[in-house]
């Protein structure tokens, strides 16, 4: 899976979960500074992209998935690595 | 009663949200009930085919129609009727300026988020613990429709939940008085949702006998204080008024729809479920009602009673109101307006408190649907099948009586 198939995976969670318009998520963005999701929202996003994408985002390491970028990172590593 | 009458402090009605079976909003709701139009169907609904139950009385309208997708999607149903039936209270009453420390919330609910228990109970079992989302605890816990209020609103008064079953949203605006009266807020949102049309709680009020079981004509389901009523139907829906002090209501030009004169809470004692038979608690309330309102029986034109069409639950409230009234019953219309609405639980003493308060404005006291051949228990002046006229002045009285015994009178005056 590319990075953009990733990004484009993430719009559409964000947007059925949190109502963010897909012209939003870019890369650079913050969850919770930027796109203002709060802590239970963003456990609800990684267990999505948990279906999703068919990974795993343990809890130790979703608290260090900044932004959009680090999440679209971590997804495509994980899915190299299942 | 006259306005020179009250405390300088009296604590006043100024706007009024309702959803209901019978409509989206308050004015729909107050035509149907002026109509005696029926809010009952068949729930064509897979999950309810095999229930010994399967009428009920949703919500006119879709809740989450009114509210974004992303913000509905954490909201149980009670949530967020309560929401929408706050802000129809608010714009009603002209969106009062008042400091957040200042403005209350009490809302309350008999049942609470129940629908999304269940669903997430569901995910448990067949995706398991890791699936079940993050926002259960908060749209499942019974004070979950108060605090989306609370947050909607900023109200940093207080957010409040009383819990009396179908007593619960008459015993909001009473905590709301409360409230004003003890200087510990000057604006409250008070009132009562419930969302709890699902197989499990329908299935569990039929098993107590409770439900009527005409799934062959819903529509003459509901039959409160008729010789054939056989239970009550399962309502849906929501009612908040806002509340605040007569004087702060006058300075800012606010309408005032009605005083709130008083309110009397008792319990049984008695059963968990059934009530007292003679109706002794249910008159305990109603007269402590009258003496916090500072009223007799004679200045009371008309009740809504709390009737639910139960074959014991009418009879004891009938005479309760006898008890009470005595002779002076006889000059009291009484209204029972689930034969319209269906029963909503702990949303039934806010959205008939609005009723009873609109019933004064318009001096008219609804019909009570279905009500054909009158139980001869029931010794009282009852409105049937036509609206009826009321007494120019009179006093309104908004009775909720709740599983558990809980007890409640409402006084209202215009």
């Amino acid at each position: 899976m590319t990075q953009q198939e990733i990004l484009q995976g993430f719009a559409e969670i964000l947007d059925e979960i949190a109502g963010v318009a897909a012209d939003d998520v870019k890369p650079e963005k913050s969850f919770l500074d930027d796109l203002d999701l709060d802590s239970l929202t963003m456990v609800e996003v990684a267990t999505a992209a948990e279906d999703k994408f068919h990974v795993k985002i343990p809890d130790d390491d979703l608290k260090d998935l900044k932004t959009v970028q680090d999440a679209v990172v971590y997804v495509e590593k994980a899915g190299v690595s299942a | 009663v006259t306005a020179t009458d009250r405390s300088r402090d009296a604590v006043v009605v100024t706007g009024l949200g309702a959803l209901t079976p019978l409509g989206g909003d308050v004015a729909t709701t107050w035509h149907g009930l002026r109509a005696g139009a029926n809010g009952t169907r068949v729930l064509s609904e897979d999950w309810a085919a095999e229930l010994p139950v399967r009428i009920a009385a949703p919500c006119a309208v879709e809740p989450s129609d009114s509210i974004p997708r992303a913000e509905a999607r954490r909201m149980d149903r009670v949530q967020q009727l309560a929401l929408l039936a706050a802000r129809q209270a608010w714009a009603d009453a002209g969106e009062p300026e008042v400091e957040p420390e200042r403005l209350a919330v009490v809302v309350a609910s008999g049942i609470g988020g129940v629908s999304t228990l269940l669903a997430q109970y569901d995910v448990l079992k067949e995706r398991g613990a890791s699936r079940v989302s993050p926002h259960l605890v908060p749209m499942l816990m019974p004070n979950g429709a108060a605090a989306t209020v609370e947050l909607a609103f900023g109200a940093r008064a207080g957010a409040h939940t009383p819990v009396s079953a179908c007593a619960s949203g008459a015993e909001a605006i009473a905590v709301g008085l409360d409230l004003i009266r003890a200087g510990r807020a000057d604006v409250v949102l008070a009132g009562g949702s419930e969302a709890a049309i699902h197989a499990l709680p329908l299935a569990g009020f039929a098993a107590m006998r409770a439900l009527s079981p005409r799934n062959d004509e819903p529509e003459a389901a509901s039959r409160p204080f008729d010789k054939a009523r056989d239970g009550f139907v399962l309502g849906e829906g929501a009612g908040i008024v806002v509340l605040e002090r007569e004087s702060t209501a006058k300075a800012r030009g606010g309408r005032i729809y009605a005083t709130l004169l008083g309110a009397g809470a008792s319990s049984d004692a008695h059963h968990m479920a059934a009530p007292e038979p003679n109706g002794a608690g249910a008159a305990r309330a109603l007269g402590l009602a009258l003496r916090d309102a500072g009223i007799g029986p004679s200045d009371v034109g008309h009740i809504n009673a709390h009737a639910t069409s139960t074959p014991l639950g009418d009879v004891a409230e009938a005479r309760a109101i006898r008890t009470v009234f005595g002779a002076d019953a006889d000059s009291v219309v009484v209204s029972a307006t689930k034969g319209s609405t269906g029963h909503l639980l702990g949303a039934a003493g806010a959205v008939e408190a609005i009723a009873t308060i609109l019933a004064l404005r318009e001096g008219v006291a609804p019909p009570t649907r279905n009500l054909a051949d009158p139980d001869d228990e029931v010794d009282l002046d009852l409105a049937r099948v036509d609206p009826r006229p009321l007494r120019y002045g009179a006093c309104g009285v908004s009775n909720a009586f709740g599983f558990g015994g809980h007890n409640l009178s409402l006084v209202l005056a215009v």
